[in-house]
């Protein structure tokens, strides 16, 4: 029985951070047919960011922890905002160019990142209760698991909320939907490309600062070893749809977690095999378009 | 200077052309629109005419010239083009359908002071429905709500694309009352199918045949050639044989 409860909460923690990729990707797809293949970047740039503001101030309290998710959500909003307003603007509608240049960034990025911060691992300090455990069901979880789930949580009711209530959400989910007619409401829907990017790289550089504590450390590679399973929960979850990534990021990563234990380490193939399922029998995926 | 004495059209295509996956659908169209009244954009199945009219809002790339009220648009991107007068009703509908109605309404609403209250006057039934997902709507309900978001501004001209495909009868009439109400401020140009309607509201008449205009003219005049209509929208529309029919419909 505790074997099972820490593997869930294992596996919630990761499908937290799956989330917090999946949901920008999914937002960043659904409007503007975009795969956005920097997303990782955007983590890892967070995740460097983060460790930086911990490293300097030499804290581990949980101010500096709090700061430092402030620091690596802005990092990754700016990097994701520049990224769509210099480089994926410019390729308007041109959706193989779009693939290739974040394709491209994702690569330049980590040789980037190579060079500013090294390749080798840095390792992360957190406060110091993360590494305690908190006992469930007889199962000694660690206390970052839940910091991960937490900030999801609070993340997705965040994005739930600006997408119901605000007038720019209303134009995101319009334009998810069908993004000509928007235009052709009068609405500039390119400022709403610019806004999912933002939100979209503010979550994952989020992402990445929890990853660099789950995980107890950052390398180049964070984002992009991240960044294939995001895509995996975005299409189980259906392109464009929040609520799926978020059900799908859960269902992945749980499904993971026990398939490495139970089934010899075969998680990352029992995950390749959902999606294969998937695309066979509910190719839009769990809640997506059925156009 | 008798041209003076003409009032300038509301709307002046000049030899637009648009192509669609390399097929040309558009092929050197050029007519105006009057600054009142509403006029007909007729033609068969598959001509253009939606193409047309996407055309003008730069829904699809297109070369030419488009003169909104004097000012030439062809060069803007579809939302200023919107933004500077066009009301857009589209051909099957297009409302959001996870919106709600009054989302739906919302998102329309271009002017600062939107005109609600006329709309809520015009669809009583929508007021009732603004908490329901458009998507859940009937089609003719639908019909209301882009309509509705169309009148909600202030426009130049309204751009309607076959306003009563697939309605009941009785929601044409509904559809045609609103139109008629609507052309009293705004001149629209109409795409329909209905030669029953156009015939009811229509005042000109512009013809398409394989992406090009082959007749212009007054729209009775040209209904009630039934030779010419037999040639170019493959029907005769006898007006007896249409006013039995409309009375049909009515009952
Ligand atoms: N997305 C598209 N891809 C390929 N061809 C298209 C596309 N849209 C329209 N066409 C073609 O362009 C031509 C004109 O189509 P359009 O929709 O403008 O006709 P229409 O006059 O509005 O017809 P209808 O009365 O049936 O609505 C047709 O031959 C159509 O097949
Ligand atoms: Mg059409």
């Amino acid at each position: 029985m505790s074997t099972v409860v820490l593997l869930l909460f294992t596996g919630l923690g990761l499908g937290a951070l799956y989330f917090l990729v999946a949901a920008g990707l999914s937002l960043i797809y659904g409007l503007m047919g975009v795969l956005n293949f920097a997303h990782g970047a955007f983590l890892t740039l967070g995740a460097f960011a983060g460790w930086e503001v911990a490293r300097r101030t030499g804290s581990d309290d949980w101010g500096i922890f709090l700061l430092s998710l402030l620091v690596g959500a802005a990092a990754g909003a700016a990097f994701a905002a520049f990224t769509e307003f210099v480089l994926i603007r410019r390729l308007y509608q041109r959706h193989i160019e779009q693939l290739l240049i974040t394709l491209g960034l994702s690569l330049a990025a980590v040789a980037l990142f190579d060079g500013i911060w090294g390749t080798d691992p840095v390792f992360i300090q957190g406060p110091a209760w993360f590494k305690d455990t908190t006992e469930i069901f007889g199962a000694r979880v660690p206390n970052d698991r839940f910091v991960c789930i937490i900030a999801a949580v609070l993340v997705l009711l965040a994005m739930v909320f600006f997408l119901k209530n605000t007038r720019y959400g209303m134009i995101i989910r319009a334009g998810v939907e069908n993004r000509s007619m928007v235009t052709a409401l009068g609405i500039d829907v390119r400022k709403a490309f610019t806004l999912v990017f933002t939100i979209g790289g503010a979550a994952a550089g989020l992402g990445g600062v929890l990853a660099s504590h789950y995980f107890g450390y950052v390398s180049p590679m964070l984002g992009g070893s991240l960044l294939i399973f995001a895509f995996i929960v975005t299409v189980i979850g259906g392109l464009g749809s929040l609520t799926g990534a978020a059900i799908a990021a859960v269902a992945v990563a749980v499904l993971q977690q026990f398939a490495n234990f139970y089934l010899g380490g075969t998680g990352d193939f029992v995950v390749v095999l959902a999606l294969a399922l998937v695309l066979l029998f509910r190719p839009s995926g769990l809640l997506g378009r059925t156009s | 200077m008798t041209a003076a004495a003409e009032p300038r059209p509301i709307l002046r295509i000049e030899r637009l052309n648009a192509h669609i996956a390399g097929q040309q659908v558009v092929e050197d169209v050029s007519f105006t629109v009057p600054a009142a009244g509403i006029t007909a954009l007729l033609g068969r199945n598959g001509v253009g005419k939606t193409s047309t009219i996407k055309a003008i809002i730069g829904l699809i790339d297109r070369t030419g010239a488009v003169e909104l009220d004097g000012v030439r648009i062809e060069k803007e991107s579809t939302y200023k083009i919107i933004r500077s007068g066009v009301g857009y009703v589209p051909e099957d509908r297009e409302v959001f359908s996870k919106l709600t109605v009054a989302e739906n309404l919302r998102l329309a609403e271009r002017d600062d002071a939107p005109r609600r209250q006329l709309v809520e006057e015009l669809f009583p039934d929508l007021v009732a429905r603004s908490g329901q997902m458009a998507g859940t709507l009937s089609g003719g309900q639908q019909q209301m709500v882009s309509l509705a978001r169309a009148l909600l501004n202030t426009n130049k001209i309204l751009l309607v694309d076959e306003p009563t495909k697939g309605l009941a009868p009785k929601i044409v009439a509904e559809v045609a009352e609103t139109l008629a109400e609507a052309a009293k401020t705004v001149p629209i140009l109409l795409v329909e199918q209905n030669l029953h309607v156009v015939r009811q509201l229509a005042e000109g008449a512009v013809v398409l045949s394989g992406g090009r205009v082959v007749h212009t003219g007054d729209a009775l005049e040209f209904l009630d050639d039934a030779e010419l209509t037999q040639r170019l929208l493959g029907v005769s529309a006898d007006p007896l044989a249409e006013k039995s029919a409309g009375k049909g419909a009515a009952l």
